[in-house]
C-alpha cells in the first residue's frame, strides 16, 4: 500500500505553488475578478506553456497524458490561490471529449485545448437542475446526418469565455436517448447570457440554443454522462481542498497575531477548537478526494461512491470553514478589503456546483444499498 | 402557569390591533404614507413607549411593551420610530443618567426621528475586550479634547450625533480597566472629526472608521459622571429583553423559506418533501419557538421585579446561529443557482444570497458568540476566567 504522491507529483505541486505565489496573489486575483471575462489571457498562455492546461489530455492529442490524481495536485494549488481561470471548465470538457469521442474527434478537438489556444466547457445542466441523463431535455431534431438543437443550458462554467461547448441533448427517451456534441460557441442560433456569481473568480452563464445545426461528425461516439460527472465532481472538489486550507491558514495566522484581553486570541479554546475542527475536516475530505481520484484513474467500481462521499463532505465542511473563518476574525472578517470573504464566496460557489451535500449524501445512501 | 392576557391587557391588544387596521400604510415603500404612520404612532406615544412620561415616552408597562411590539411585528408594520440607536440605547441612557438640559435637548428629537445617532464603542485594538479602549479625552476648562480612533461605527456617515466612549484616566490595574471610561455625546460635524466608510463583504458600506484629532466636546455633553461611562452604557442595555421583535423577524424569514422550499425542486420533487430539508426547517422552527418561550420566562422574571442578568445571552446565541442557518438553507434550496448573485428566479431574487453574506451584522456586530458563551460560562456557571 502507498497512499501518497510520487516525487514527480510533489514537484508538480511545488512548481504550481511557486508560480501562483509569484504571479497571482490575492491582490491580482481581485484585479482579475473585476475584469469582464474574469481571467487573465496572459496567465492563461503561461500556464498552457507550463503544461497545466493539457495535463490530463492524451499525449497523442498534444497533452501530458496524466491522470486525475495528478490533476488533483494541480487543482489543490489553484484552489489555494483562488486562481481565476477556465482551467477547471476546459479540463472537464476535454475529459468529456476524451472519454466519449472517437480518435478522429480527439485529433480534431483536443490539441487546441491542450495548448490553450481554445477553451471548452461542458453544457449539461438545465432549468430542472437535475444532474445526469434525467435532466437533459434540450432537443436534438434530426437534420441531415446531424441535428438541430433547441433548448437552454444553465450554470455553464465560463460560458462567456468558451470557444467550444460540449453539449448534452436528447434524441429519444431514457438514458440511451442522450447524445453529446461539440459545438463552436459562435455557431448560428447560440445566445450566451452571463449570470453574475457571488464569487467573482468563477463565471457562470446561460446558453440558449435556437435551432443550432450540429454535423453528424461532431456528435461524440458515446455519452457516458455518469463517468463524466464523476470526473468533473472530483476535479471541482480538489479545488475545494486548497481553498479550504487557504481559509484555515489565513485564520490561524490572524488568531496568532490578534491580541485581545492581553493575549493572542488563538490562546482561547473558543478559538482553538473551531480551528482544530477545520483541520480535521479538511484532512478528512482530502483523503476522500485523493482516493476518489485514484478510483477514477483505475476505473474502480467504487469510484462513484468515493466521489460522492468526497463532494458531500467537502460541501458541508468548506461552507462551515468559510463561515467560521469570518467569525473568528471579528469585524475585519466582514470587510471587502480583507481576504476571508473571498474564501467564503468560493465555498458557496463550490457547494452549489455538480451537486451539493444533500445531492451527494443521497447518492452515497443509494450506492450504499439504502 | 398562565399564558393568557388579563382583561386590561386584552383591551390594550385590541386597541393596538384597531389602530393597525385603520392606519397601517398599504404600501410600505411609499415614504409619505410611512411618515404619516410615524406621526400617528408618535401621537399615541408608542415611540419610546417604555420611557418615562416626563421624558416624552409612553410610560408603558413591560407587558404592554411586549404586546405592542408583537402586534406591530405580526402586522409587518414599519418600525416604531426611525432613530434606531437613539431609541434602542442612547435615549434610555440619557433618560437614566442625563441632566435635565440633556433630556430636553435630545429626547424629543430621538422620539421624532429628526436625525440618526451612531455608537462609537469599538476601536481597532478593542473589540471583544472593549474595556481596554484607548481613545482619549482630556478636560481643558469647559470642554474635553478628544484624540483617537473608533472603528466599525455603523451608519457614522449618516448620523448627526454619536454616543462615544473615551478614556479619561488610566486604570490602576487590568482588573480595574472599566474605571476611567467616560461617555460623551459628540456632534459628528465637530471640527477634527473624520469619517471614512468601510466596504463590507456584500459590497455595501454601512459602517466606518472615525478619527478624532483634537475634537472639542463641551463638558455639558458628558453623559453621567467622569469615569462612569461603562456603567452608563451597560445599564442602557438592561431594559425589556423579551426578544419579541427578533423572534417575529425570524418567523417571517422561516415562513418565506417554507414557501421557497415548496416552490423549488430537488431531485425531481418539491424540496419541501426532502427529508433532510424538512428536518433542518423543523429544527430552525423549534429553536425559534424555544427563543420565544425563553423570552417569556425572562419577561416573567422582569414582571416580578427580579433583575435580568446574563441569561439573555441564551437567546443571543440562538439568534446568531439561526441568522447563519436560515441564510444557508435559503441558498442551498436554490441548488446550482445558490451562488448566483441574483438567485434562482425573480420571485426569490437574491434575498438569501444577501442574507448569506450579511449575517455578521447580527453575529459579530453585537458582540460575538464566543463572548456570549464566556458570559454564560463565567457569570452564570461560575467557571474561572481564562
Ligand atoms: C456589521 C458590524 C457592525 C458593527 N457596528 C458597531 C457599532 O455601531 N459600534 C461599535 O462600537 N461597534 C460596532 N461593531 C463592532 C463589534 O462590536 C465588534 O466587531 C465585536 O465586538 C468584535 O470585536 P472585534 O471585531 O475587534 O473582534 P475580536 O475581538 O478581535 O474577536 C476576534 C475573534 O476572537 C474571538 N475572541 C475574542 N476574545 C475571546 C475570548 N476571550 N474567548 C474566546 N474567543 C474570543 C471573538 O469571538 C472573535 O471570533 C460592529 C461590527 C460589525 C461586524
Amino acid at each position: 500500500m502507498n497512499f501518497g504522491f510520487t516525487e514527480e507529483q510533489d514537484l508538480l505541486r511545488q512548481e504550481v505553488r511557486k508560480f501562483l505565489d509569484e504571479n497571482c496573489n490575492t491582490e491580482e486575483v481581485r484585479k482579475i475578478g473585476e475584469t469582464p471575462e474574469g481571467y487573465s489571457k496572459d496567465l492563461w498562455k503561461q500556464i498552457a506553456e507550463l503544461g497545466w492546461v493539457g495535463l490530463t489530455i492524451a499525449e497523442a492529442h498534444g497533452g501530458a497524458g496524466l491522470g486525475w490524481v495528478d490533476l488533483v495536485v494541480l487543482l489543490e494549488e489553484t484552489g489555494r490561490s483562488l486562481f481565476p481561470s477556465p482551467l477547471l471548465a476546459s479540463t472537464i470538457a476535454a475529459a468529456a471529449i476524451g472519454e466519449a469521442g472517437s480518435d478522429e474527434q480527439g485529433v480534431r478537438f483536443l490539441p487546441g485545448l491542450a495548448d490553450g489556444s481554445s477553451i471548452a466547457t461542458l453544457a449539461l445542466v438545465e432549468a430542472s437542475d437535475r444532474l445526469g441523463a434525467e435532466g437533459v431535455e434540450l432537443a436534438g431534431a434530426p437534420d441531415g446526418d446531424g441535428f438541430l438543437l433547441t433548448g437552454e443550458k444553465r450554470y455553464v462554467a465560463d460560458a462567456g469565455n468558451a470557444d467550444l461547448f460540449v453539449v448534452a441533448f436528447r434524441v429519444g427517451a431514457g438514458d440511451d436517448g442522450v447524445r453529446l456534441a461539440v459545438v463552436p460557441s459562435d455557431a448560428g442560433g447560440i445566445t450566451i447570457e452571463n449570470t453574475p456569481s457571488m464569487d467573482l473568480t468563477k463565471r457562470l452563464g446561460n446558453v440558449r440554443f435556437d435551432g443550432v445545426a450540429v454535423a453528424g461528425a461532431d456528435v461524440l461516439a458515446s455519452a457516458p454522462l455518469s463517468r463524466i460527472l464523476d470526473l468533473a465532481t472530483a476535479a471541482l472538489t480538489a479545488e475545494m481542498i486548497g481553498a479550504a486550507e487557504g481559509a484555515t491558514a489565513l485564520t490561524v495566522k490572524f488568531t496568532q497575531e490578534r491580541i485581545q484581553f492581553g493575549k493572542p486570541i488563538g490562546q482561547f479554546q473558543g478559538v482553538k477548537h473551531p480551528l482544530a475542527e477545520m483541520y480535521v475536516d479538511v484532512e478528512s475530505f482530502k483523503s476522500l478526494v485523493y482516493y476518489a481520484a485514484w478510483a477514477l484513474d483505475e476505473e474502480h467500481e467504487d469510484a462513484s461512491r468515493a466521489v460522492s462521499m468526497a463532494k458531500a463532505y467537502a460541501s458541508d465542511a468548506f461552507a462551515r470553514i468559510g463561515i467560521d473563518s469570518i467569525q473568528l476574525h471579528g469585524g475585519v472578517g466582514y470587510t471587502w478589503e480583507y481576504d476571508a470573504q473571498l474564501y467564503l464566496k468560493r465555498s458557496k460557489w463550490a457547494r452549489s456546483q455538480y451537486g451539493d451535500a444533500t445531492h451527494h449524501y443521497e447518492r452515497v445512501a443509494s450506492l450504499g444499498g439504502l | 402557569m398562565d399564558f393568557d392576557l388579563s382583561p386590561e391587557q386584552q383591551a390594550f391588544r385590541d386597541e393596538v390591533r384597531d389602530f393597525i387596521a385603520q392606519n397601517l400604510p398599504s404600501n410600505a415603500a411609499d415614504p409619505t404614507a410611512v411618515q404619516a404612520w410615524q406621526r400617528k404612532v408618535r401621537e399615541k406615544r408608542w415611540v419610546g413607549f417604555s420611557w418615562p412620561e416626563d421624558c416624552g415616552g409612553g410610560g408603558g408597562g413591560i407587558m404592554e411593551q411586549v404586546i405592542l411590539k408583537e402586534e406591530m411585528a405580526k402586522a409587518k408594520a414599519p418600525p416604531l420610530g426611525s432613530c434606531f440607536m437613539g431609541l434602542a440605547w442612547v435615549g434610555p441612557s440619557i433618560a437614566q443618567y442625563g441632566t435635565e438640559a440633556q433630556k430636553q435637548r435630545f429626547i424629543p428629537d430621538i422620539l421624532d426621528g429628526k436625525y440618526q445617532w451612531c455608537t462609537g464603542y469599538s476601536e481597532p485594538d478593542s473589540g471583544s475586550d472593549l474595556a481596554s479602549l484607548q481613545c482619549k479625552a482630556v478636560l481643558e476648562g469647559d470642554h474635553y479634547v478628544v484624540n483617537g480612533q473608533k472603528i466599525w461605527t455603523s451608519i457614522a456617515m449618516w448620523s448627526k450625533w454619536m454616543i462615544l466612549l473615551v478614556r479619561t484616566s488610566n486604570p490602576k490595574s487590568q482588573e480595574n480597566k472599566h474605571d476611567g471610561i467616560t461617555c460623551l455625546l459628540v456632534e459628528m460635524a465637530s471640527e477634527g472629526l473624520e469619517v471614512r466608510p468601510i466596504r463590507n463583504m456584500g459590497g455595501g458600506a454601512v459602517f466606518a472608521e472615525v478619527f478624532f484629532t483634537d475634537v472639542k466636546v463641551p463638558a455639558e455633553q458628558r453623559l453621567g459622571e467622569e469615569g462612569q461611562g461603562w456603567q452608563v452604557t451597560v445599564s442602557a442595555l438592561a431594559h425589556e429583553r423579551s426578544s419579541i421583535a427578533e423572534v417575529e423577524g425570524l418567523k417571517r424569514n422561516l415562513d418565506l423559506l417554507k414557501e421557497h422550499a415548496a416552490g423549488v425542486e430537488r431531485n425531481g420533487r418539491p424540496a419541501s418533501e426532502d427529508p433532510g430539508i424538512r428536518r433542518r426547517l423543523a429544527v430552525a422552527e423549534t429553536r425559534v419557538e424555544a427563543m420565544r418561550l425563553n423570552g417569556m420566562r425572562f419577561l416573567t422574571k422582569q414582571l416580578k421585579g427580579d433583575p435580568l442578568g446574563s441569561e439573555t445571552s441564551v437567546n443571543k446565541l440562538h439568534r446568531a446561529a439561526l441568522e447563519v442557518e436560515l441564510g444557508e438553507i435559503g441558498v442551498e434550496l436554490q441548488g446550482s443557482a445558490g451562488s448566483l448573485t441574483d438567485g434562482i428566479d425573480d420571485a426569490v431574487g437574491g434575498k438569501w444570497q444577501k442574507h448569506s453574506l450579511g449575517w455578521p451584522e447580527v453575529v459579530i456586530g453585537g458582540g460575538t458568540p464566543n463572548i456570549q458563551k464566556n458570559i454564560i460560562a463565567e457569570r452564570i456557571l461560575g467557571l474561572p476566567k481564562d
